[in-house]
């Protein structure tokens, strides 16, 4: 019997001393966990937002459009329904499932302006509120959509280019994840109409290792890139490697955040990245919805509502680093 | 790593014609990796002719690197197929067991190493219930594959988006074992003038165990079995059942060493990753020599049809071609490598 127990507290003790082990002393959840200050909430009567954008799966840069639409909803007591689909014809049959559903409001990314026209206007002239954000800048007024929150992909390439320009930079890989995206090859052509040095590359978006392998047998084959664009904030994080890989002097620009990207400009891996705020187009296309339906009014007075291009770079990231910690920025 | 056979003594002049070695030149021919090795050749000869950098040893890590990513997987995938069955998963199960390791061990504070090891039981896991379900109901592995992949696309941006808030896994790299994992998943040695990265090592060894195991052991000799026919391979005694659901297993193990290779390298994970990787195992799988209907193929045919792939994709930017094309060029590539693996492989048959 008193063996029995000596053994069974042995092994309890064992079992302790693993667990133990088991458990890491720095990082994960538990150390990220803080909450960010929201505002109050209206008291105006329950809405719906159906919230349709062209997302991929698993691209972070629409963690932040969604935080953004979520926290404005939280805000408006708005029912907020998202989906995505980066296909133009299903993101299309989302708008009419929405309209079918009588929701109060639509925000929709118009990245496939012709796919989206006839449904977008089926749902205005249905009386349901329409706002766009992020993609179709040239598309949503002829579709009598109420307001455009996002940028001109094409002005923050030029911003881009001229930032390159300005920085003395000789020759620059812009780095394309899906190949066909109007929106990313508009980026690219901007940077290259202010800096016409410019070279396109093709990744494969949904495999790292290969789009690694890509940027540094490029870089190994012209030596004379030194700078690297890429068109999101995985690919720099990528890209930096690469250019290590292939012992290269280039350095690493981009086009939107995360924040793993904020650290990474900080720690100066990263010089620079354009940034659309991705948080603000969802914010502001909810919020739109809310005071066109709460007081009749519109934002950007009948002409786009810009959220970029801005910069990030060593001399702001600290204002930005606090935010991107929460995730918002 | 090309075969090489001995040559047996051919003393005796009156020999039985149906025990009579063949010449060793046919022999070798005949063998179904060697389609792919000519293949490889050709296309290692093409670039070195018209992309200056391709000549660079020192870039040959690169090129290596970009063919053991897709080697790690289509050494199983092709085990896989010569046993008869598809995994349409595979690709998808890289990032689910990156995920499982990253999202287990950042959302209960474990240790790193805790988080692989989960992550290796979850992609032993996938793998015998792939293999599982295909022998409970029957249906065609290409369905029921079909199935899991669809699921575990979900699961990966589901259960990210549960856990994380966002749909890629938190950054782990301040985590207690990092560093160690790293070490072993995510490191590189430099021999000389070449950087390997360890995922090389990883792709030779495993087609060098495969090789062995299907060649010369008695469980190799199963998966030929179970993939000519499967019901005449069970009438002899082959255990069929053990067969399949362990070559799912085998793919399971080979995503999760995959996906540790993604997580320590990058050390966050994006959960839409991996969603057509499944094709190029296949692809590679196929240029090696596997007949897409089992019971005939090559580990090490599969391993070079990998090098094909990574020395097409890298060798088009080598050469500096326009980009716009470069799909068309890299199908164009695969299906001369195709070709010219054909060809051989039918004048070595007339011989």
């Amino acid at each position: 019997m008193m063996r029995r127990s000596r053994m069974s507290l042995l092994a309890a003790g064992a079992v302790t001393a693993l667990a133990l082990a088991a458990c890491s002393s720095s990082g994960g959840k538990q150390s990220t966990e803080g909450d960010a200050g929201k505002a109050g909430t209206a008291t105006t009567p329950r809405m719906t937002v159906a919230f349709i954008t062209h997302a991929a799966p698993g691209d972070t840069f629409w963690d932040l459009v969604r935080k953004g639409a979520e926290d404005a909803a939280k805000k408006d007591n708005v029912d907020l329904q998202y989906q995505s689909d980066p296909d133009g014809a299903n993101q299309a049959n989302l708008v009419q499932s929405a309209i079918d559903k009588k929701v109060d409001g639509i925000a929709v990314t118009l990245a496939k302006p012709d796919a989206m026209k006839a449904n977008v206007q089926k749902a205005v002239q249905g009386g349901v509120p329409v706002v766009a954000l992020n993609g179709g800048i040239d598309a949503w007024k002829s579709m009598g959509v109420l307001g455009y929150f996002g940028q001109d992909e094409r002005i923050a390439g030029q911003a881009a280019g001229e930032r390159l320009t300005k920085d003395g930079a000789k020759k620059a890989l812009c780095v394309i994840q899906e190949q066909g995206h109007v929106g990313l090859e508009a980026r690219c052509d901007g940077t290259k109409s202010t800096f016409p040095n410019t070279e396109k590359i093709y990744v494969t978006g949904t495999d790292m290792p290969s789009v690694q392998a890509a940027i540094t047998s490029k870089l190994q084959q012209d030596k004379s890139i030194d700078r690297v664009l890429t068109l999101g904030a995985p690919f720099a994080l990528t890209a930096v490697k690469s250019v290590k890989d292939a012992s290269s002097s280039a350095k690493v620009v981009t086009f939107d955040t995360n924040k793993d990207l904020v650290g990474a400009i900080k720690g100066g891996q990263v010089e620079w990245a354009v940034d659309q705020q991705p948080y603000l187009q969802g914010y502001l296309a909810v919020d739109s919805l809310w005071l066109y339906k709460t007081n009749g009014n519109t934002i950007g007075g009948g002409a786009a509502t810009l959220t970029g291009p801005a910069f990030i770079d060593n001399t702001n990231v600290a204002a930005v680093e606090k935010f991107a910690s929460n995730g918002t920025r | 790593m090309t075969a090489t056979a001995t040559e047996p003594s051919r003393g005796v002049a009156t020999q039985d014609d149906r025990v009579a070695t063949r010449p060793l030149a046919a022999r070798l021919l005949s063998r179904p990796e060697v389609g792919s090795l000519i293949a490889a050749i050709v296309i290692f000869l093409l670039f070195m002719a018209v992309a200056e950098p391709f000549r660079n040893v020192a870039n040959v890590g690169t090129i290596l690197y970009g063919a053991s990513t897709i080697g790690i997987m289509a050494v199983p995938v092709a085990l896989l197929m010569i046993g008869g069955e598809f995994d349409l998963s595979a690709g998808v199960a890289v990032t689910t067991s990156g995920l499982s390791a990253s999202l287990l061990a950042w959302n209960f504070g474990l240790n790193v190493w805790v988080g692989i090891l989960l992550a290796l039981a979850v992609s032993v896991a996938i793998g015998a219930f792939n293999g599982w379900l295909l022998l409970k109901t029957g249906l065609p592995s290409f369905l029921v594959t079909l199935g899991t992949f669809f699921i575990l696309q979900g699961v990966n941006l589901g259960v990210t988006r549960l856990l994380t808030g966002n749909v890629a896994s938190a950054d782990i790299s301040d985590m207690d074992g990092f560093a160690s994992a790293q070490n072993i998943f995510g490191s590189e040695v430099t021999l000389g003038p070449v950087t390997l990265k360890i995922t090389v090592l990883y792709w030779v060894l495993l087609t060098v165990i495969a090789a062995y195991v299907l060649l010369r052991t008695r469980a190799g000799n199963w998966v030929f079995a179970v993939g000519g026919d499967a019901a005449a391979a069970r009438a002899v005694g082959v255990p069929v059942r053990a067969t399949k659901i362990g070559l799912f297993v085998a793919v399971g193990f080979c995503a999760w060493l995959s996906g540790m290779h993604l997580l320590f390298q990058f050390n966050t994970v994006q959960s839409g990753e991996g969603v057509g990787k499944e094709f190029i195992f296949i692809i590679a799988a196929v240029i090696g020599g596997c007949l897409l209907t089992g019971g005939y193929g090559s580990v090490v045919g599969a391993s070079l049809g990998a090098l094909i792939f990574g020395m097409t994709q890298l060798g088009i930017n080598y050469a500096g071609w326009n980009p716009d094309w470069f799909r068309t060029f890299l199908g164009v590539m695969l299906l001369l490598a195709t070709l010219v693996n054909m060809y051989v492989k039918r004048r070595a048959d007339l011989r």
